[in-house]
């Protein structure tokens, strides 16, 4: 633990830390382009010189420094002032001065860094450099005249997204970055060099020339396009949302977010119902709330009424709808569309329990049925950053392009019974060994197996099942779970099915119902539907969303719904009247009160408890696994409704070649 | 320097080099270099093995050779390692040629010192040839570039033929260089001027004078 002096005050640091780390204990701010707290440190841009003795009597770049014992720092020197202006100057000799027609304007570190560290004014009148414009992809948007060179870009494409394809070509003055023969890049994560990028050099395509950045209202809420609960920033204007940013939540997402997370926001404004829709002869027709609370009044359900819960509705959602089927006298709950029925009598046998964070960590991993690049995209940067670390990756499972070094053993989900003897020995061995289920692996069965693997350690809990639906930890809390999944629901064939955005179900089961669909986008549930009750999405009502690892999040209303469009909520209340029973809620705030009173986790935010992991049961798993996502960019109803994510599912995933539209 | 760009990615060049593999003799060679490096570390290989080939390029196309697309993916292959970091080495280094060049490629160096010495006088006989900056003649002979500093800056100016420097250069003897070499014949490397061997002082000795004779202790002196 070194002792420095910075600018006369003595403080601790920790060993390793680096001179600027130092001044940021402090409180002293040092401008910065180039380095960023996850990414190495390359020490090019020359922005965060401070003075440091002993030492040569010269600035030096504090990022890469490392802090010693008795330095005396200064940053607050004549010399420190007269290097960042020089050193800002230098930047700014050949980018252009085009800051009004820039989309960075108003949240651009270098017009925010040059305000408060550069000279008032210029001296260069030569001419400036001029890079050309390098294709990126649907996503990302450059203007390469103005990138300054700092290498975040490449350094994130890398080490975090593990995939090779951005790079410095040229050098020099002449130095430009591009990806490889200028190709679309084609990750999941690539959009987040768009915030790593501190000047206007790559923005965001679809976002361009949309809005400035103090005009947005800021939201935050919680992003459903997978299971991990990335915590995410909704920037709204009037009724629409402009875009989703990822904020910063160590124990979630760090601070990136999936491209699918981030741009499937245009798909909120697309195809949405607005209206209430009845079918009659076969048609879909245009009512009103009471034709519709009369036709669904006229089927008389009594207890015979079932309630469907889609990927991304909120516990909120869910909560009214099984208070009201338990005012009805009914219990058929489901949320496991595709017909899925493991077990869940016990929740920690579903969790996720090494957490996200936890499984950096580990040093054996066994992954069992899950496309993780696909099915969660964060949580293959922290398998990345495991193998970093020396763990050693097993898949069961068909193979899928990873971003580390992995062996598949075939994809027999069979296999977890009789493991190959080095990766028995390779988890025995292991001191935080892990086991991931992924939704392929649950449907195999192969939970049973999995839990039977010994993957606990002394405080440390290495058994791990990744879901894909944003509502399903949630929902499984709220008990929307048969013992036999979808299939008892159909089997009681119920008179009236609610389905909350239910979207993935195969409605041919329940063709003897009366299907009700409140949900918010025109998609599969819809088309299946008789009547149809237009529902408010994820950013447009308050919800509590449970993730993967049973962390419990808020999410906050951003905008509202759209046209006849109500909160989901209001809609299961509204039913309550129509059926003449009583649900015991008027307002949101009631209804989550009930709620946490039935179920208390859900009411603190954080990671739930659900105790021990149960005795692996006698189920075998068996059959080849197949993973359920076809196609990464299209996994919700309000990512199909997304223009922008159609254009990377047609150009990214399956290679058709889109001319770039005029602007 | 700015106008460097690989050339263009197209069907054709895909076809001509797409199948581009080792001659026996330079698997040989890659093999070796590959294990000057020890394990894990094979990436470090990647410029020795882009210079071999870009000879081998030449030694096919008879010019100084150079890497297309297709070259570079195949030592990004035989390295095991992203293309793009193989492209951002053979951007980066002058001495790999990204387009294709002629028979032999003229690197007139423009640094100050040979630029004192006379090296514009160079270049413009050079263009009185047909040569211009950054094109191979139409004749597939000679592609002109203008480079920095080569260190040979005591036998200024001085170019860079393929493999080979010529120093002492006039435009006089330039023209003699390039005409032996149009003609077939190989001449002498090194400093161009008859009076001197290599680059020891012309004349007498200007400097250290004292030191001709025997070991002479300056330091009293400055």
């Amino acid at each position: 633990m070194p002792k420095v002096t910075i600018d006369g005050e003595q403080i601790e640091v920790p060993d390793g830390a680096t001179v600027l780390q130092a001044c940021e204990l402090a409180g002293k701010e040092i401008p910065r382009f180039c380095y960023h707290e996850r990414l190495s440190i390359a020490g090019n841009c020359r922005m965060c010189l401070v003075e440091v003795k002993p030492g040569p009597p010269k600035p030096q770049a504090s990022c890469a420094l490392p802090a010693a014992e008795g330095q005396e720092i200064r940053t607050d020197s004549q010399m420190v002032k007269l290097a960042r202006e020089g050193v800002m100057e230098f930047l700014l000799i050949n980018h252009p001065l085009d800051c009004p027609i820039c989309d960075q304007g108003g949240e651009c570190d270098l017009q925010d860094q040059s305000v408060a560290y550069g000279r008032g004014g210029t001296r260069y009148y030569e001419n400036k450099r001029a890079v050309t414009e390098k294709y990126m992809g649907p996503l990302i948007k450059t203007v390469m005249t103005r990138c300054i060179h700092c290498t975040r870009c490449v350094r994130f494409s890398e080490e975090i997204a593990g995939v090779d394809e951005i790079g410095a070509l040229y050098r020099g003055e002449s130095m430009q970055i591009t990806t490889y023969l200028e190709k679309a890049a084609a990750h999941e994560l690539s959009a987040n060099v768009i915030d790593l990028c501190p000047v206007g050099a790559l923005t965001s395509r679809p976002y361009a020339f949309e809005a400035r950045p103090w005009e947005l209202k800021k939201t935050l809420s919680i992003d459903v396009s997978d299971a991990v609960g990335a915590n995410i920033r909704l920037d709204s204007r009037g009724r629409e949302v402009l875009r989703a940013l990822p904020r910063i939540n160590d124990d979630v997402n760090e601070e990136w977010l999936s491209d699918k997370g981030r741009y499937m926001v245009d798909g909120l404004t697309r195809r949405r119902l607005d209206k209430v829709w009845i079918r009659k002869g076969g048609k879909l027709q245009a009512a009103t709330w009471l034709d519709a609370f009369a036709a669904i009044k006229r089927a008389k359900p009594g207890a015979s009424i079932a309630a469907i819960a889609g990927d991304v509705v909120d516990c909120e959602t869910m909560f009214a709808a099984k208070t009201l089927l338990g005012a009805m006298g009914s219990t058929l709950l489901e949320g496991r569309q595709t017909g899925m029925s493991y077990p869940t009598g016990n929740l920690a046998a579903v969790n996720f329990n090494s957490t996200l964070a936890g499984i950096e960590t580990a040093d054996a991993i066994l992954i069992v049925g899950s496309h993780v690049r696909w099915e969660a995209p964060l949580v293959n940067v922290r398998l990345r950053k495991a193998v970093k670390r020396g763990a050693k990756v097993f898949v069961v499972g068909p193979h899928w392009e990873t971003t580390f070094p992995a062996e598949f053993l075939g994809d027999d989900a069979a296999v977890v019974h009789e493991l190959p003897g080095h990766v028995t020995e390779a988890l025995a061995k292991a001191e935080r060994p892990a086991v991931i289920v992924g939704g392929a692996g649950l449907a195999a069965g192969v939970l049973d197996a999995a839990l039977a693997l010994d993957v606990q350690r002394d405080g440390w809990n290495g058994f791990n099942v990744l879901h894909m639906a944003a509502s399903r930890m949630g929902g499984l809390m709220l008990g929307f779970a048969q013992k036999g999944g979808i299939a008892d629901i159909a089997r009681a064939e119920p008179k009236v099915v609610l389905a909350l955005g239910a979207d993935e179900v195969d409605w041919s089961q329940f063709a003897g119902s009366l299907k009700v669909y409140i949900g918010h986008h025109g998609d599969k549930g819809a088309h299946a539907a008789d009547i149809i009750l237009p529902a408010a999405a994820y950013s447009e009502k308050d919800g509590t969303y449970v993730n993967t690892e049973g962390r419990v999040q808020f999410a906050e209303k951003a905008v509202f719904a759209p046209g006849d469009a109500r909160e989901d909520w209001t809609i299961l209340r509204a039913l309550a009247d129509a059926f003449g029973v009583r649900v015991g809620f008027d307002s949101l705030a009631e209804l989550q009160a009930k709620m946490i009173s039935e179920v208390p986790a859900l009411g603190v935010e954080g990671l739930a408890s659900y105790g021990k992991l149960p005795k692996a049961g006698k189920t075998k798993a068996k059959g080849a696994i197949r993973y359920p996502i076809q196609d990464f960019y299209l996994t919700n109803p309000i990512a199909r409704a997304s223009v922008v994510m159609q254009r990377c599912s047609a150009e990214l995933l399956h290679g058709e070649d889109l001319a770039e539209a005029a602007e | 320097m700015a106008d460097r760009a690989p050339h263009p990615d197209t069907l054709e060049l895909r076809e001509r080099w797409g199948s581009f593999a080792w001659t026996p003799a330079n698997a040989e060679e890659a093999k070796k270099i590959v294990a000057r490096y020890p394990e894990g570390r094979q990436r470090s290989a990647v410029m020795p093995l882009l210079f071999l080939a870009q000879y081998q390029v030449g030694a096919e196309t008879n010019t100084q050779g150079w890497l297309p697309i297709p070259v570079i993916e195949f030592v990004a292959r035989e390295l095991d390692m992203p293309v793009i970091r193989v492209l951002e080495v053979a951007t980066f280094y002058t001495m790999y040629n990204i387009a294709p060049v002629g028979r032999f490629h003229v690197q007139v160096c423009g640094t100050t010192p040979c630029m004192l010495r006379g090296s514009d006088d160079l270049l413009a006989a050079c263009k009185k040839r047909g040569m211009a900056k950054g094109h191979t003649t139409d004749d597939g002979l000679w592609t002109l570039t203008e480079v920095e500093c080569m260190g040979n800056c005591a036998s200024a100016p001085m170019v860079q033929i393929n493999d080979a420097n010529y120093e002492d250069l006039t435009p006089e003897r330039l023209d003699h260089v390039l005409d032996e070499l149009a003609a077939g014949r190989f001449p002498k490397e090194g400093t161009q001027d008859p009076a001197r061997h290599t680059v020891e002082p012309v004349g007498e000795p200007t400097n250290l004078a004292a030191m001709m004779t025997e070991n002479h202790d300056y330091r009293g002196e400055w």
